[in-house]
């Protein structure tokens, strides 16, 4: 009780604080460059409706000023009832990547700039390539492979390729794996996290506050999927390939020293709308829905068809499943 | 009040006052120092893109530094333990050695995690109160907190134990609470440390029972060799040895440490042992980090092993101060007994900071190998971070070696004889 009533006492003092600063609230601190009123901004989940609008209203006009656009940012909340579940048909997908780019240019991450080459684009999906194997039952030193035929019995993620770069895909003995964030409902890069800035929304999204993250990447390590990624400069995007629809837990244009990851387009699905990643597969091999709702599709895919879902042995129960027909 | 204003600026005083060669000393470690924060300047600046640090191998030197700094930090209870609870007269002399250790360990450590954030200037959100810290689950809020209290023990017992001995009087009874305090803590300092590592399910190469064992093992090996060469230096640029010289360190108390080396070192050996058969003979898909340190990974002909030459150098290291250390007569001959020391100083650097943390994500969870190799910068950052540490201890050894050679003392106190406890 006494430590409640002390907390609140200082967290008014803080906002106290943070009201007198606003002649100052533009004083940029030099070298790390942020304002005194970003530095002084206070954890999304502590923040009121007012606060909130505030600190949307300051990035709008950072964005103006940096890549003249105007952005929206929305902070919509999840919807009672609802918890986002994905399906991937593991045996219709053809490596083509093209969710992987719908994905970045839909969440704005950090492209590749060709001033700096040692500057890669961020992208949340990863395909991996995988080689199919015959059945040779009684051939001579040669191993038994876990993953033979048509069938797959089995993925050692070790033998995986991730820099396939053929003419055209699918190639003739290979299967394809992409792997994103699998929203699992035992976090482990929640648990991690040292400050609160990631957690578990009540639609089950894992979401970054991004002004909240003091890049220590404990959650990178932590993440048995490889799903976060770091911002190991500041983001560069042309500003004709900026998606001004934003959500503040989502798409919004990040900065250097944090960590991100795929939301299931937060920005999007909040509003009713499939992801990105999910419109943009050529061979219907995602499928998008309330896990809540009987009827949804990924409820469906669970019903019919032969499910599995990666590293199940770890407890993390991810919300993301591989099928297959 | 007063006294302790005089303590301090004669600390103060003494610390900025040698000989020539100090100041070299001193001058060396401070260009160091000054040549990482130019790089760090433009770390803040530019981000850790200036390190090869990636998504694929997350963290590197700085957090391989300071995973086996910890370990130099916690060392220090091997010459409390033995001091207080079993009163072994020999390192009563020394003890303030360590403690102080544990003081320039800690800097370094406090300094690598800092230097490894990605935004330092939202550190605060760690804090109780101003931010919303994560304990007590996540594991490095417990960090934070056990590495600042062991900090704050081994500040306030040598600094009392040298006030007290500075003003010539007797230390309270309460400071033996903190004293008796700071060897569990210096136990939990590094569990915890292992912990970060040992609780990630999705890391096989850490998530085992044996990290927190084994970083103590390693601790309790590396510690008391830094500590065999420092007092050696000690013994060699104080009174030490010249009649009436008030110091003591003594050729016993070295062996001693020596000893003490050896079992850890044994023991450590021991656990990296049955860590390698169980991932080995096992042979799952958690065999590949061992590999890929080891012996190097294959992966569409090419050939992945930048760690393999120091991983087997570190081994080899270990293995010869093992044997060093094991036949008194190497163990009681000093040049033997020194190479032993930084044979162990060094396998033990290499084999649980990049040698544990790098495998850590080779392959990444899901496959890929991409390999890490710290940039000059970064590495000249790693550099001033060590140089600070030294910096921090050196400065501090200086005021406990004038106050306990008593060649310093409060004016009020002149007249008066050391008292017993020292």
């Amino acid at each position: 009780m006494v430590d409640e009533s002390r907390r609140d006492f200082l967290k008014k003092a803080a906002a106290g604080a943070t009201a007198a600063v606003i002649p100052f609230a533009n004083v940029r601190i030099p070298v790390i460059d942020v304002t005194l009123e970003e530095f002084l901004q206070k954890h999304y989940k502590e923040m009121s409706e007012e606060e909130k609008q505030r600190v949307i209203e300051r990035l709008k006009k950072e964005y103006r000023e940096k890549y003249g656009i105007d952005a929206t940012i929305k902070t919509t909340p999840p919807k009672e009832g609802v918890v986002w579940g994905y399906a991937l048909n593991i045996q219709k997908c053809i490596g083509c990547r093209r969710c992987v780019y719908a994905c970045v240019r839909e969440n704005n991450q950090s492209r590749a700039n060709p001033k700096e080459p040692w500057r890669g684009e961020i992208q949340w999906i990863r395909v991996l390539e995988f080689e199919k194997f015959e059945i040779h039952p009684g051939e001579k030193g040669k191993d038994f492979r876990t993953k033979f035929g048509e069938v797959l019995a089995g993925i050692n993620l070790e033998e995986s390729e991730h820099y396939y770069h053929p003419e055209k895909v699918p190639e003739k003995d290979k299967f394809y794996m992409p792997i994103q964030c699998q929203q699992c409902e035992r976090p482990p890069c929640v648990k991690v996290c040292p400050t609160k800035a990631t957690w578990k929304e009540p639609d089950g999204i894992i979401v970054v506050d991004y002004n909240w993250c003091i890049g220590c990447r404990f959650c990178i390590a932590a993440c048995p999927y490889w799903a976060r990624r770091f911002n190991w400069s500041d983001p560069y995007i042309p500003r004709e390939e900026i998606n001004p629809k934003m959500h503040y837990l989502g798409n919004r244009i990040r900065m250097r020293g944090v960590v991100e990851k795929c939301t299931f387009c937060i920005q999007r699905t909040r509003e009713g709308r499939y992801p990105a990643c999910v419109e943009a597969c050529p061979v219907g091999a995602r499928k998008f829905g309330n896990l809540l709702d009987p009827e949804s599709d990924v409820r469906k895919v669970l019903e019919k068809k032969r499910v599995f879902r990666l590293k199940e042995e770890l407890g993390t129960q991810p919300k993301f499943f591989y099928f297959m027909d | 009040m007063n006294k302790l204003i005089d303590f301090v600026i004669t600390s103060i005083k003494v610390s900025l006052t040698g000989s020539r060669k100090y100041y070299a000393w001193l001058a060396s470690l401070l260009i160091m120092v000054l040549f990482g924060a130019y790089s760090y300047y433009y770390q803040l600046k530019y981000g850790l893109i200036i390190t090869d640090i990636r998504d694929q191998v997350s963290w590197g030197s700085y957090i391989a530094n300071f995973t086996f700094l910890v370990g130099v930090a916690a060392a220090a209870v091997m010459i409390v333990l033995p001091a207080y609870l079993y009163n072994y007269k020999e390192f009563k002399h020394i003890t303030i050695f360590g403690e102080l250790m544990a003081v320039g360990a800690l800097t370094m450590c406090l300094s690598f995690v800092l230097v490894d954030l990605g935004r330092i200037d939202r550190m605060f959100h760690l804090l109780p109160f101003v931010g919303t810290p994560n304990w007590p689950q996540s594991m490095l809020t417990w960090d934070v907190i056990v590495l600042n209290g062991y900090l704050f023990l081994n500040l306030l017992i040598p600094g009392y134990l040298l006030y007290k001995a500075y003003v010539r009087e007797k230390p309270r009874k309460w400071i033996y609470i903190f004293i008796l305090i700071s060897i569990p803590w210096a136990v939990s300092i590094h569990t915890v440390t292992a912990f970060l590592y040992g609780g990630l399910a999705a890391r096989p190469f850490w998530n085992t029972a044996i990290m927190a064992p084994r970083f103590l093992a390693s601790a309790f090996t590396a510690g008391p060799a830094l500590m065999i060469i420092i007092l050696q230096i000690v013994r060699r640029y104080t009174c030490i040895g010249q009649p009436g010289c008030k110091l003591v360190v003594t050729d016993r108390a070295l062996f001693t440490l020596a000893h003490i080396a050896l079992i850890s070192m044994l023991v450590n050996l021991f656990f990296l042992g049955s860590e390698i058969y169980t991932v080995a003979y096992a042979a799952t898909s958690h065999l590949a980090p061992l590999k890929y340190l080891f012996f190097g990974l294959e992966h569409n002909g090419v050939h992945y092993a930048k760690l393999q030459p120091y991983m087997w150098a570190a081994i080899t290291m270990e293995i010869i101060a093992a044997l060093l250390l094991l036949f008194p007569r190497t163990r009681k001959n000093f040049t033997t007994l020194n190479i032993a020391c930084i044979f162990a100083f060094l396998g033990i650097w290499t084999e649980k900071g990049m040698g544990l943390i790098i495998p850590g994500f080779i392959p990444t969870p899901i496959g890929e190998i991409w390999e890490y190799y710290p940039t000059l910068m970064e590495i000249m950052i790693t550099l001033a971070v060590w140089a600070l540490g030294f910096l921090v201890y050196t400065l501090l050894l200086k005021v406990a070696i004038a106050i306990e050679a008593e060649e310093v003392v409060h004016p009020s106190a002149k007249d008066k004889e050391m008292p017993e406890a020292h």
